[in-house]
């Protein structure tokens, strides 16, 4: 009861000292307005141990004493600049996130970017409940962080706030700040463990394999997506075209039509859909494994076949995806 | 959260504990000398055992063992003061926790507590010793502590790179000390009562005297109090700075006899005399004597009389206090000051038989108090007493032993059987102790009168003249009143360190340290309320009260604080020198209005510059060239010269 009232406080404070509504657009600074700073338990107990000393110094009418806790007093004021220096104005942008399978980790890539000369370090970023990852980056320069989430369910995880803090150089104070950017995570369905038969792979002899097929046919063009290899990509349009024209895609068309076909429909009806969805996964691992070329029919869509890491990167989102 | 105390358990690293180590012998090692055997046989045992558990890489003791030996040092420490809580006890209990706790460390929080222990024990340092090299030692302690803190926080940094921190911050810090120490409202003395055992270890004149007393103290090198005199300063045989008087024979030990006490002098300054002004800064002895030159013109404020013409103060000095005072040598004495006749003749009558017959044959013989005073002199100066800081001992009839066996003494052998010899005679004398003269600083002109100049005299009742001071020991041993004590002692007897007769570089060099010690209890260690407001006064502030200097203490503080964050904060990104070059050349451009636009490329707006300025388009365009080449091109960084030299050359 407390636990949660503490927690639900915790994430209005942090949505409020976001600053922004999330998700925020990349790169995000770390402005000084947005890095708060407050004292560790190690910092309290400094403090404590301060007013007991400054006590001490005047019972004892000990000048040297209050030189010493005058000393440490301006010492700990000047830790405070350090840990809040050491934070405020690293920004952040986001790498690509790798899918991962539902049961995996998820880990998503934050890029911090330091923009002065001097060193940031020991900067920690976590995710709620999540064991955090330590990282120095040096001055000018530029770290990466994966930040780990478990990921549970298919589809698409967001990645949730993220907490980035320092306690350096002394630990006393604790410099912290959060933020969330738009960062998601494919995540693949899981792969089921006790595969009912594939129906078609008894005929697996049927299939042809595609390095058998020699060249592939030209299909057409489409827009060049990132994740398009780079000898797909059609060089000579663009040189047509000059440099400012949009990249195209060459696609081709598989040659093995009577090869592999994992249907949703040829399932047994009893299965709920998340265990179809499991099973299928299993499926086009195994076929990509085994070097088949195969299509995946869903209901509503259907996945020519093809083969490759791009096509099965395909037809694993799109079973991830399926229903979302 | 769940992560964060994950993180905090990681158990320490060598390196952080041998940081704690180093830590915890720098507050440790300055108090050792002080400790009983037994704590300091334990608490070193303890670090050297840290240290080889660090050195091989062993895990730490068992907590139950700690445990057991942590209650055996409070019990010990329970056996040596009979508490727990005094000072001394005190600090003995922070030392052993000091020590076993390095045995205990697993953690960094327990690292935070060795630290924090060991700023206690700092302070603890200052109960004893204050000076200006314990203050040297202190930020050493405190680099150290500081790094240390930084180990915890860091387990990775290099040594050399936590120093170089440290010593940055706390050198930032300092500002915000200097406010804090001249501003920060002084309260005055004990919040609360001190502990019995506060103050035991002051040195000073006691308020009695028997064989062997003061020649404890003239060992000593502590120093009793400086003085700074106004104008040219008296000759060393003038200097007689007057303590307690003891009139009251109390077998072999000299007590302080009756007396009457005023908010007043009990004697008559000579008016038509110029008298010698100066301040004397008296170290705290626990006594609340105040010393001077016979004889004060008035007393300092919150001063009183005697009617034995002492100065006192009007508790004990527990502090380091200054005063102002203004002295002359001739005074007339009010007669009341001499009520007591009897008490300055009474002797014991069973010591001292042939001292006691030589004064009543004198007596015997009639003659003024003058001419047996003179009688007393010259059988003093016949006897060839010699002077020396190692008597015979002296039994039961110390006068008698001094005056006819061993004929050897100190100034309180002198003294004593000089006023019991005048007494026995029928004159009234009585003994006066303090300090005889002092040794010149010719670097700041101060005058440090040291335990060691400690010194016994007499003063003897004549009619019509009042009291006269005879110091015996000067007739015997001139030299120890006109230069000082290494004059005096025979060649080859152990003196005070520092009365000994050194190399001339050394006294230089012991000379400058006096001076800087003095300016630093001047200004440093008697910084306390009133010099405070004075000191604020002086800097401008009216009638500075807490409230005043609160508030000024807030605008500096945070006025240093805004300054520190703004040259941390807001100092600009360091360009590597490529770029460096290339804004030069752009700020150039944009003074004529051709800025360049933020999405513009090097080639581009060399090319629109090129069309806008076309008697520079050559040059801008290498400059661009050089640009690109050496940032994206990876051109080889010889080329920054030529991009340099270019651009230095450019002037659109």
């Amino acid at each position: 009861m407390l636990q949660a009232l503490r927690r639900n406080l915790h994430n209005r404070f942090a949505a409020w000292a976001l600053r922004v509504r999330p998700p925020e657009a990349v790169p995000v600074v770390l402005s000084q307005r947005r890095v708060y700073v407050l004292p560790t338990r190690g910092g309290l107990y400094y403090a404590a141990t301060l007013v007991v000393l400054l006590v001490g110094a005047i019972n004892y009418n000990l000048s040297l004493g209050y030189g010493l806790v005058f000393l440490l007093a301006g010492l700990g004021v000047v830790n405070i600049l350090h840990t809040f220096r050491n934070l405020a104005g690293i920004s952040l942008t986001v790498g690509a996130c790798a899918p991962v399978f539902a049961g995996e980790t998820a880990r998503f890539p934050l890029i911090l970017r330091n923009p002065d000369a001097r060193a940031r370090h020991l900067i920690r970023l976590n995710l709620p409940d999540q064991a955090p990852i330590v990282t120095d980056v040096p001055g000018g320069s530029s770290a990466r962080a994966l930040l780990p989430l478990p990921a549970t369910q298919r589809g698409w995880l967001a990645m949730p706030r993220a907490t980035l803090e320092t306690v350096w150089p002394l630990g006393l104070i604790r410099a912290w700040s959060y933020t969330q950017p738009a960062l998601q995570c494919l995540v693949y369905p899981h792969p089921a463990d006790a595969v009912p038969p594939a129906p078609s792979f008894g005929d697996l002899r049927g299939g042809r394999h595609p390095s058998d097929t020699g060249d592939e046919d030209f299909a057409g063009l489409r827009r060049h997506q990132p994740s398009d290899p780079p000898h797909h990509v059609a060089w000579k349009t663009v040189a047509r075209q000059g440099p400012h024209a949009a990249l195209q895609t060459k696609q081709f068309a598989g040659t093995a039509a009577q090869a592999l076909w994992l249907d949703w429909a040829r399932l047994p009806p009893q299965m709920d859909s998340e265990t179809r969805l499991s099973v299928l996964t299993r499926w086009v691992l195994d076929a990509e494994a085994a070097g088949l070329a195969w299509g995946l029919r869903l209901p509503g869509e259907e996945i020519p076949q093809a083969h490759g890491p791009d096509h099965t990167h395909a037809c694993l989102k799109a079973l991830a995806l399926y229903g979302r | 959260m769940a992560a964060k105390t994950k993180a905090s358990v990681h158990p320490l690293t060598p390196v952080q504990a041998w940081w704690l180590l180093a830590t915890g012998l720098a507050a440790f090692l300055p108090l050792v000398a002080r400790a009983p055997l037994w704590l300091a046989a334990i608490a070193g045992g303890a670090f050297a055992w840290r240290a080889a558990l660090a050195w091989w890489r062993r895990p730490l003791p068992t907590r139950w063992l700690m445990v057991f030996v942590s209650l055996a040092g409070a019990a010990g420490v329970l056996l040596e003061y009979r508490t727990l809580f005094g000072q001394k006890a005190g600090v003995a209990l922070l030392l052993i926790l000091l020590a076993l706790k390095q045995l205990e460390a697993h953690a960094a929080r327990d690292g935070l507590a060795i630290v924090l222990l060991a700023y206690f024990l700092t302070l603890a340092q200052f109960l004893e010793n204050q000076s200006l090299a314990v203050a040297l030692t202190m930020i050493g302690t405190t680099v150290v502590a500081t790094a240390a803190l930084a180990s915890l926080a860091d387990a990775q940094a290099r040594p050399v790179g936590l120093l170089r921190l440290a010593g940055t911050m706390l050198a930032q810090a300092l500002p915000f000390m200097l406010i804090l120490f001249v501003l920060f409202p002084r309260i005055s003395g004990p919040l609360w009562g001190l502990p019995a055992d506060a103050q035991s270890s002051m040195t000073g004149l006691s308020d009695s005297m028997s064989p062997g007393a003061i020649n404890n103290l003239i060992q000593s090198d502590a120093i009793a109090f400086r003085v700074k005199f106004d104008g040219p300063a008296p000759q060393q045989r003038e200097l007689y700075w007057r303590g307690p008087v003891l009139s009251r024979l109390d077998g072999r030990t000299w007590q302080p006899g009756h007396k009457s006490f005023g908010m007043r002098l009990f004697y008559q300054p000579d008016s038509d005399k110029q008298p010698q002004r100066y301040t004397v800064t008296l170290e705290p002895h626990n006594k609340p004597w105040l010393f001077a030159l016979e004889f004060p013109t008035a007393l300092p404020p919150d001063a009183i009389g005697t009617s034995d013409f002492q100065l006192l103060a009007r508790k004990p000095v527990r502090e380091r206090m200054r005063y102002e005072i203004a002295s002359q040598s001739e005074v007339s004495f009010f007669l009341e000051s001499f009520s007591r006749r009897a008490d300055n003749l009474a002797l014991p009558n069973n010591l001292n038989p042939r001292t006691l017959k030589l004064g009543a044959r004198w007596a015997a013989e009639g003659g003024t108090d003058r001419q047996r005073l003179q009688l007393a002199l010259d059988f003093m100066r016949s006897q060839q007493l010699i002077y020396t800081l190692q008597p015979p001992l002296m039994r039961e009839h110390v006068a008698d032993e001094f005056l006819f066996d061993y004929k050897r003494g100190f100034c309180e052998h002198f003294s004593s059987a000089f006023v019991i010899l005048m007494r026995a005679a029928g004159v009234p004398a009585r003994v006066v102790t303090g300090y005889q003269g002092g040794e010149r600083n010719p670097v700041d002109d101060t005058w440090v009168i040291r335990q060691s100049d400690a010194h016994a005299w007499a003063e003897v009742w004549l009619e019509h003249q009042g009291w006269l001071r005879v110091d015996p020991t000067a007739a015997s041993a001139p030299t120890r009143i006109e230069q000082n004590l290494a004059a005096a002692v025979p060649e080859g007897e152990p003196l005070p360190f520092l009365a000994r007769a050194g190399l001339d570089w050394l006294r230089d060099i012991r000379y400058r340290w006096w001076a800087a010690n003095n300016l630093w209890n001047q200004w440093i260690l008697g910084y306390n309320p009133q010099q405070q407001r004075e000191f604020l006064e002086k800097l401008g502030m009216q009638a500075p009260d807490w409230r005043k200097m609160t508030i000024m203490l807030g605008v500096l503080c945070g006025g240093a604080l805004l300054a520190l964050a703004g040259w941390m904060l807001w100092c600009r990104p360091a360009l590597d020198p490529v770029q460096r070059q290339w804004q030069r050349a752009t700020r150039r451009l944009a003074r004529r209005g051709l800025a360049r636009q933020p999405w513009e490329g090097p080639q581009d707006y060399a090319q629109r510059i090129a069309t806008a300025l076309p008697g520079q388009a050559d040059q801008i365009a290498a400059i661009a060239c050089l640009y690109a080449r050496l940032r994206y091109g990876g051109a080889p960084s010889t080329m920054i010269a030529e991009l340099r030299r270019r651009v230095a050359a450019f002037k659109p």
